[in-house]
């Protein structure tokens, strides 16, 4: 086997050495009547060729030559060669966690630089090494705003992505935390009048997220005053982080829990991704993951390390901020060195991009007859129409088109049956949009 | 920026450290900034532009952001390449971190997570146009099952830690619907600090079982301790000792007399797969550490990926979406379980570490147990040849890893850290420090099947060298490391007051 670095006479010398007959004799420990006999029930082993044709095959059966529609929490953005490059490098792909800080200055210097650009995005003052992805991020965030003000219930907004509100319901069912759902107003924002006096004044947080599902941006200021008012904290969710580029930081936020997979993450069916959570100083101790920090050697030479581990469940166990301990890093990297190739004035120029090519989009939409959008809110890269029949029925024509139908948002809303989430990136050409809006015009033309 | 050098004497005489190249000397990507530069550009947009503030008003948009990077495509691939050379990685050596797995990880399975049609798919299109990445998942789901001889399986799980809150979820939701959800959750004190972590999360208490002399459960404390209120023991097998528990079956009946149950901890699975099943020997659930046993890069930390496997009773709370091959033999994502946990994460969990996992399953097929032995032959051959050098607080038969005690070091004010230290001076990473916690001065060794004997022999000749060290030259070992760029870090100044970013006002220090 290619990966084993041990001929056979090898082996039997190593086994000589240690002073048994038979390599069974290590596994002596295990009961008998608990041994295989057989061998495992596995496709035989395949060479290196083989692999690769093997998923081929597989990307093949895949959605090669569509052109996608989709967002909702995931989006296709430009990847530099130079980023995957970089992270190839054996050095950051095959190390581990950095605890032996001196042998891993090369991690810990790339957390410190993604936790130092998490800050300046948000508007944060401290943010860590990362989480595991957007829907696990916010419902830490929750978390931690329950540890923080010791209450126990949240309202969150129903325009926060459904399956990260899902993720969170799993985690808090057993935690006693008590979930409102506030609805939405004809903006897309969040209901604030539907906010009861009652309900604040129990909350932990309020618990948003921007912009929204529906690509709609929130008044974090305004609801950051209604939470602070009484007492609650405001957590913010962020699922498009490019929009960042342009769109006004959530600073007056309490902790921010975003999904990074926008900065040079590819789809990749789901993931890896990476989470992040940022907020203010003084909620430091009660963050849950990873921190890497500046200190010195004995010589005064600055270097990093991972510090205030005493929040960690290797050392605090059942009395943890968290169960996470391996997180995201890789991805994490991948974001440092994507954002550092973009830059100022890349990451400003792309967020543009996206805003001029969304309002395009939209436009071109709009003139389909029976089309209307539905929310007159801020929107950065998505936006939501109503269409004059069942979104699942016009995406199933466009499959034949070779198009991937915006998002049907009847899936998770029941009143938002015939309302479609549009998502458009500075990768998606202009004539492929026109292509959609041609393509819809003409389904909706056809009698159901 | 100033190059600080350090004089140091040498055989000829004064010279200057290497480590004050100038590769060794890089600052943070922030430092190196200037206006105006750029390491990416963009397509024209074909598009009319717009002014971001009339398109969503100027409450809504920032201004440019402050201490940004603008760094050009060159000086990023220098920062990061100078970065990466301060690290150690296993694609350089040995790295004998116990509990940790350190393998070797193909290549081959990075190039195919890369494949367009793979890296490009987004986890919310139509079934139709997603077949080739449901079939991984199938296929990988399959293998899982026969290697640990489970019933059902979901991959949604992104980590270890994952795992075992999901686990421990699906007990809840299990013991739930048998009319009692229960109180309690049992964890040996040799468990990893992940377990008790989970535990409060799904809503049990823990209560800590002591180990017995021989590192083992003691199944006397297990009867006394599983009264009606525990919902299961969490056991790590083989143990983070590295040795298997020799009496798991008295264990499981134990604990399904009581109608609790076994949750197995998958993280040591590197010595068991394709030897022993853990459906066969009475587990009821457990996960698995992808990162660990199936080779997915650590990566500095993550990702990773903890799919839980269940017995068939279990099958109904796992969490949703689960795959699932339909009758005209498509592939499809099943949403309607009633009786689900519900979701742990958004979409289908990490697929990018998965359908490595998977590449890694094929190339070795049912060969899976020679790496098995391999690891396992590598951690008693280095045993064998520190036995006498070093402590070895238990005497019992080792799996893939071994744990050593500092004890005859400590005779010479030398403990377990400062050997791991010295070791990188050696070219190796430090093997796992003070863990497990029954161990004083632990140090674990788990060399993996990566290791060729050469590799271990060098390892072994290190090792043998510091504990002579310890005893002639103590002060040598205990200001270790020599080697690296920055000496032993000042952990206590990190947390006294913490620094945890970049400022442009303060620009750190050097």
């Amino acid at each position: 086997m290619r990966y084993l670095p041990k001929s056979p006479s090898e082996r039997r010398e190593m086994l000589e050495a240690i002073g048994v007959q038979s390599v069974n004799e290590l596994f002596e420990s295990i009961p008998e009547k608990f041994r295989l006999r057989a061998p495992l029930a596995l496709p035989a082993a395949l060479s290196e060729p083989e692999i690769i044709q093997y998923f081929q095959a597989r990307a093949a059966e895949n959605s090669k030559g569509y052109t996608s529609f989709l967002g909702a929490g995931v989006y296709s953005h430009v990847r530099s060669v130079v980023t995957d490059a970089l992270v190839q490098r054996g050095e950051f792909l095959t190390s581990y966690t950095p605890y032996q800080a001196e042998f891993a200055q090369g991690t810990l210097t790339a957390i410190f630089e993604f936790q130092t650009l998490m800050c300046q995005l948000t508007g944060q003052e401290v943010a860590n090494a990362s989480m595991y992805d957007g829907s696990t991020a916010l419902t830490e965030a929750v978390l931690m705003a329950e540890r923080i003000t010791g209450r126990h219930r949240v309202l969150v907004a129903r325009s926060v992505h459904p399956e990260y509100r899902h993720v969170l319901q799993t985690y808090a069912k057993n935690l006693s935390i008590q979930i409102e759902e506030i609805g939405y107003t004809e903006s897309g924002q969040l209901d604030r009048a539907a906010l009861k006096k009652e309900s604040l004044e129990q909350a932990a947080a309020i618990v948003v997220q921007s912009p929204n599902f529906f690509g709609v941006m929130e008044e974090l200021p305004a609801l950051a005053e209604v939470a602070h008012a009484s007492g609650a904290l405001l957590v913010t969710g962020i699922a498009e982080a490019v929009s960042l580029g342009i769109v006004r930081p959530p600073a007056e936020a309490d902790i921010v829990a975003m999904e990074g997979q926008s900065f040079g993450i590819s789809p990749s069916y789901g993931g890896p991704y990476v989470g992040v959570i940022a907020t203010r100083d003084k909620f430091v101790r009660q963050m849950p993951g990873r921190l890497a920090g500046q200190t010195t050697d004995a010589q005064g030479r600055r270097g990093f390390v991972l510090t205030l581990a005493t929040r960690e469940q290797h050392i605090r166990r059942e009395k943890a901020t968290s169960n996470i301990c391996t997180n995201e890093a890789l991805f994490a990297l991948v974001a440092t060195i994507h954002l550092s190739l973009l830059g100022k004035e890349g990451l400003r120029e792309q967020a543009l991009q996206n805003l001029a090519k969304a309002r395009f989009a939209q436009a071109q939409l709009e003139k389909i007859p029976g089309v209307r959008r539905v929310f007159r809110g801020p929107s950065f890269n998505e936006f939501v129409l109503e269409f004059p029949r069942s979104v699942k029925m016009v995406n199933q024509d466009l499959l034949r088109e070779k198009i991937i139908g915006p998002f049907a948002l009847g899936t998770h809303y029941p009143e938002l049956t015939k309302r479609a989430l549009v998502c458009v990136t500075e990768t998606t050409p202009r004539a492929e949009m026109e292509r959609l809006a041609a393509a819809i015009g003409k389904i909706l033309e056809r009698p159901v | 920026m100033s190059y600080k050098s350090t004089e140091i004497e040498s055989p000829v005489g004064k010279i200057l450290k290497a480590r004050e190249h100038v590769s060794q000397n890089e600052g943070l990507i922030f430092e190196k900034s200037a206006p105006g530069k750029r390491g990416m550009e963009l397509p024209p947009l074909d598009v009319p532009a717009v002014d971001a503030s009339k398109a969503l008003g100027q409450e809504f948009t920032r201004d440019a952001i402050e201490g940004f990077p603008e760094v050009s495509e060159i000086e990023v691939i220098r920062h990061f390449t100078r970065l990466s050379t301060w690290n150690y990685a296993i694609d350089l050596g040995m790295y004998p971190l116990g509990s940790c797995t350190m393998k070797y990880n193909p290549r081959v399975n990075e190039f195919v997570a890369r494949l367009d049609g793979l890296a490009t798919e987004h986890p919310q299109q139509p079934a139709e146009v997603s077949q080739g990445c449901l079939r991984i998942l199938y296929d990988l789901q399959k293998c899982l099952l026969s290697i640990t001889g489970m019933d059902a399986a979901t991959l949604q799980p992104v980590a270890g830690a994952q795992g075992e809150l999901t686990g421990l979820l699906m007990i809840r939701a299990y013991l739930q619907s048998q009319g009692n959800p229960r109180k309690t959750v049992l964890i040996p004190d040799s468990a990893h600090g992940t377990n008790p972590a989970s535990v409060v999360i799904a809503g049990y208490e823990v209560k800590n079982i002591k180990s017995n002399a021989r590192g083992q459960i003691d199944t006397d404390h297990l009867r006394e301790f599983c009264t009606d209120d525990v919902a299961a023991l969490m056991l790590t097998n083989p143990s983070t000792l590295g040795v298997f528990e020799e009496r798991i079956a008295e264990i499981a009946a134990i604990l399904h007399e009581r109608g609790a149950l076994l949750y197995m901890d998958g993280a040591n699975m590197n010595a068991l797969a394709g030897v022993t099943r853990p459906g066969d020997f009475g587990v009821d659930l457990m996960h698995l550490n992808l990162h660990k046993t199936f080779s997915t890069p650590h990566g500095g930390g993550g990702p990773g990926a903890g799919p839980v496997l269940v017995k068939k009773f279990l099958e109904p709370f796992l969490p949703v979406p689960v795959v699932v091959q339909k009758e005209d033999g498509k592939f499809g994502l099943d949403h309607r379980r009633p009786h689900s946990i519900g979701r742990v994460r958004a979409y289908c969990g990490n697929f990018g570490v998965l359908l490595r996992a998977l590449a890694y399953i094929l190339a070795y097929g049912p060969g899976l147990r020679q790496a098995t032995e391999d690891a396992v032959l590598n951690s008693n051959y280095i045993r064998k040849n520190l036995e006498g050098v070093f402590d070895l607080p238990y005497n019992l038969p080792s799996m893939h890893e071994v744990v050593f005690s500092d004890a005859r070091q400590k005779k010479h004010g030398v403990n377990t850290m400062d050997i791991a230290k010295r070791l990188i001076d050696y070219g190796f990473h430090p093997y796992t420090t003070a863990f497990p916690l029954i161990v004083p001065g632990a140090m674990m060794i788990e060399p993996t099947e990566s290791e060729s004997r050469e590799e271990c022999d060098f390892f072994i000749e290190a090792m043998r060298s510091i504990a002579a060290e310890a005893e002639t030259n103590p002060e040598l070992v205990k200001t270790a490391p020599h080697s690296t760029r920055i000496g032993r870090l000042d952990e206590v100044a990190a947390a006294r007051k913490p620094i945890l970013r970049w400022k442009a006002e303060e620009g750190g220090s050097r």
